[in-house]
């Protein structure tokens, strides 16, 4: 609010001010019954997403009839949790600063050997413990506490994100989105042939590196909390409850940064550039700068996801890293809505769901009801996911390109007018 | 500071090149053979990146798809329209071979206008990401409707055009399926360049990429003059899917998608949109691949060939997103 505004523009702020002032009153008489209808979905939703894997919970539910098949096992729940927490680091890049990446698989993978550097028994050269539950302190290798990992992980990643931002964030649209997705091929070939850099085994080549720590409290903590806390999640009973749990933590966490990130000066930054790239660096926002940062937060939370699942899996293997799971994660972003957060969570429960499970049992039913007795085979559903999720995709382009679940800002865009260049006009 | 960095590479590429060629000459000119015939059937598909981008500035990435199916299709044809073995009659191979071709480069034409029809046409106004993915997209569905009609197995043909040597100096030799790749890929290119340079169409097609509008209002048919670009296209892309059959003898569901990626990098190192590039690009690419992969001296070999050709890719649209000949672009600036 500068001095210099006309009579009408402060006309129109008082009233605004006048409308904001009614509206905080009116707030203020029913502010907790207002705060409460608009809390307890998601409380519900929470409470849910924490008991679902519970033994009893699990087992009633998965018992149901007609549709307890449809419900995953905590094991599938707690990979469909980190891919979507992948998508939603993504959908800060592509999503808000509306950037495409085509190489997100790069910071999985990143994330992943990290963990496999730092916490198992790859570098057996050395011996080298820190705060590690559970763990034979004679163990050859470096075993730092997951935990640590993970945000060691995400800051690697987050460098990486930078190194590959750098050159390449100067070109527009559809060129940067080729370098990445030269990037996300060069990454997983790197990883397969990095077994012997003048000797030096770095990635044990496409064995992979496996076992990987599990994450856990150690004994004190374990003591403090009377058993709450386990000492280490693999030796624990219920490994995978633990997993799910922590994945969920992680996945609050991560919805949590990117939506308040949203809202801060940065997010909104990014939002200006995804609008309007020139219109927004001649309002002084550093284009580079703000691009750059985009590329690093998304990428630093798909180094955690990643190290976590190579945690989960104890192992990370090159052939885990192909584009196809690039294309995976966007077609979650873009299924949910870019930039919608909530849009991006339900895509990817929603398709995180069809990749492990649902299109097996789908796919089994469909052929005991309909394809077996009717053609006299059988199809195998999973094999065509990829071509399932190209229709989506462009099915959601031509028909509903903000997505499930449309965020406000995006819709407006998409609907009152293009400040992208629209695909075959040059650009002058 | 680029262009110091070009230098330098570019010397020590030549150093490279002359080590090996010094080396061992008589490898060195085999391997270059092999280098140029891949890099033949690369241009084609190459062209068809180039003519897409040329005129809508869309990345079809669907483009490499549509090659591995029409050469799919093709090895269905020879196998079972007409029947033939390793050892059938001369006759027969060149009877089948024509029509096979011609069979090839109608389904690819006409499947690449049923993708741009289906699903580019409705996304000319739309923001250019969205044409992107969209493309995306189609690639998968196109991927996959080879993987419903082929499965996941390789198909092979025997080897028709036979691997005897058409002439041999000392150990240097050039066998007549290599010969063959180069006799049919120059007309091809001919006729290309002729057709884009000389005819009505041509003509229709260059006004088109410059500027849409403007040539609508001339009088061209700008949605005809699409379709026929992605007509084009296609053809080029069922004569290299028949062309990589004849010459490999095997393929399958995905070899379109890496190839694909490899064919488009040769495109942007020509520079994107330039004909001639493309052509340039291609047997460039071709060449690096085999001088990689088949010499002896300081060659990382085949295992790092993807990172080196995409390694090339990102070079080139960071350094010079020209490329090689093509013009200047906003988006290197």
């Amino acid at each position: 609010m500068t001095e210099s505004q006309t009579p009408e523009k402060q006309d129109d702020q008082t009233r605004l001010s006048s409308v904001l002032a009614q509206r905080t009153q009116r707030g203020a008489g029913r502010g907790g019954a207002d705060l409460a209808r608009s809390l307890a979905p998601l409380v519900i939703l929470l409470t849910i997403a924490i008991i679902y894997p519970l033994e009893s919970v699990n087992t009633w539910v998965r018992g149901l009839p007609a549709i307890g098949e449809y419900f995953p096992t905590p094991g599938s729940a707690v990979i469909i949790i980190v891919f979507t927490m992948m998508a939603i680091g993504l959908n800060v890049v592509v999503g808000y600063a509306g950037l495409l990446d085509l190489g997100y698989v790069a910071f999985y993978a990143a994330g992943a050997y990290m963990a496999g550097w730092l916490a198992s028994q790859h570098f057996e050269q050395v011996t080298f413990h820190f705060l590690t539950p559970g763990l034979n302190p004679e163990l050859p290798g470096i075993h730092i506490n997951l935990w640590l990992v993970l945000v060691l992980a995400g800051i690697f990643t987050a460098v990486v994100g930078i190194v590959i931002g750098l050159p390449t964030l100067r070109l527009r649209g559809d060129y940067l989105a080729i370098v990445t997705l030269g990037f996300g091929e060069i990454v997983p070939q790197f990883v397969r042939n990095g077994d012997s850099f003048g000797g030096f085994d770095l990635t044990a080549g496409s064995f992979g590196i496996t076992p990987i720590d599990a994450p856990g409290f150690g004994d004190g903590l374990n003591d403090v909390s009377a058993g709450l806390l386990p000492v280490n999640f693999q030796q624990s009973f219920d490994a995978e409850q633990l997993y799910y749990w922590a994945a969920l933590g992680l996945l609050l966490f991560t919805v949590f940064c990117c939506w308040r990130l949203r809202d801060s000066r940065l997010g909104r930054a990014w939002i200006a550039i995804r609008e309007d790239e020139t219109a927004a660096a001649a309002m002084g926002i550093p284009l580079m700068r703000t691009k750059t940062w985009s590329y690093a937060i998304g990428a630093f939370f798909g180094g955690i996801a990643g190290a976590y699942y190579a945690s989960f899996k104890s192992g990370a293997f090159p052939s885990d890293f192909y584009f196809n799971i690039s294309i995976f994660l966007l077609c979650m972003v873009i299924l949910g809505g870019m930039g919608s957060i909530w849009g991006v969570i339900i895509a990817g429960v929603i398709l995180g769901w069809l990749n492990i499970e649902g299109l097996a049992v789908i796919g089994n039913n469909l052929n005991n009801s309909f394809v077996e007795p009717v053609f006299d085979q059988r199809l195998e559903v999973p094999k065509y996911q990829f071509g399932i999720y190209g229709v989506i995709i462009v099915l959601m382009m031509l028909f509903r390109p903000t997505g499930l679940i449309p965020e406000r800002r995006r819709k407006l865009e998409m609907e009152e007018g293009v400040h992208d260049e629209p695909m075959g006009e040059r650009s002058v | 500071m680029v262009g110091l960095l070009g230098l330098v590479f570019l010397i020590l590429l030549i150093v490279w090149l002359g080590v090996n060629f010094i080396k061992d000459p008589q490898e060195f000119i085999n391997v270059f053979f092999v280098g140029l015939t891949r890099g033949a059937v690369y241009a084609l598909i190459a062209l068809g990146y180039t003519l897409v981008y040329g005129i809508l500035q869309l990345i079809n990435f669907a483009h490499g798809d549509v090659f591995a199916l029409s050469g799919l299709v093709a090895s269905w044809i020879l196998l079972n329209v007409f029947d033939v073995t390793g050892d059938s009659d001369a006759g027969l191979i060149l009877l089948a071979i024509p029509v096979t071709l011609i069979a090839a480069m109608a389904l690819a034409s006409s499947l690449n206008v049923t993708i741009e029809f289906v699903g580019y046409r409705r996304l000319r106004h739309a923001p250019r990401l969205a044409a992107l993915i969209t493309a995306i997209g189609m690639s998968f569905i196109v991927q996959n409707i080879s993987l419903i009609l082929f499965d996941v197995n390789y198909q092979s043909i025997p080897r028709l055009i036979p691997n005897s040597n058409v002439f041999q100096i000392g150990e240097v030799a050039l066998q007549w399926n290599k010969l063959f790749v180069l006799l049919l890929t120059v007309p091809v290119l001919l006729a290309l360049s002729w057709m884009v340079r000389s005819t009505r169409h041509g003509k229709a097609m260059r006004a088109t990429s410059q500027d849409r509008d403007a040539s609508a209002m001339m009088g061209i048919n700008v949605n005809r003059t699409i379709s026929f670009t992605f007509a084009l296209a296609g053809a080029l892309a069922g004569a290299a899917g028949l062309l990589f059959l004849l010459y490999f003898t095997t393929m399958r569901y995905d070899t379109g998608f890496e190839l694909g990626l490899i064919a488009f990098t040769a495109a942007v190192l020509g520079g994107i949109g330039n004909l001639t590039g493309a052509v340039l690009g291609g047997i460039l690419i071709g060449l690096i691949q085999e001088f990689n992969e088949g010499l002896v001296w300081a060659t990382p070999g085949g295992d790092w060939t993807r990172s080196i050709v995409f390694g090339i890719l990102i070079a080139i649209l960071v350094f010079r997103p020209s490329g090689l000949l093509g013009e200047q672009t906003p988006e290197g600036e």
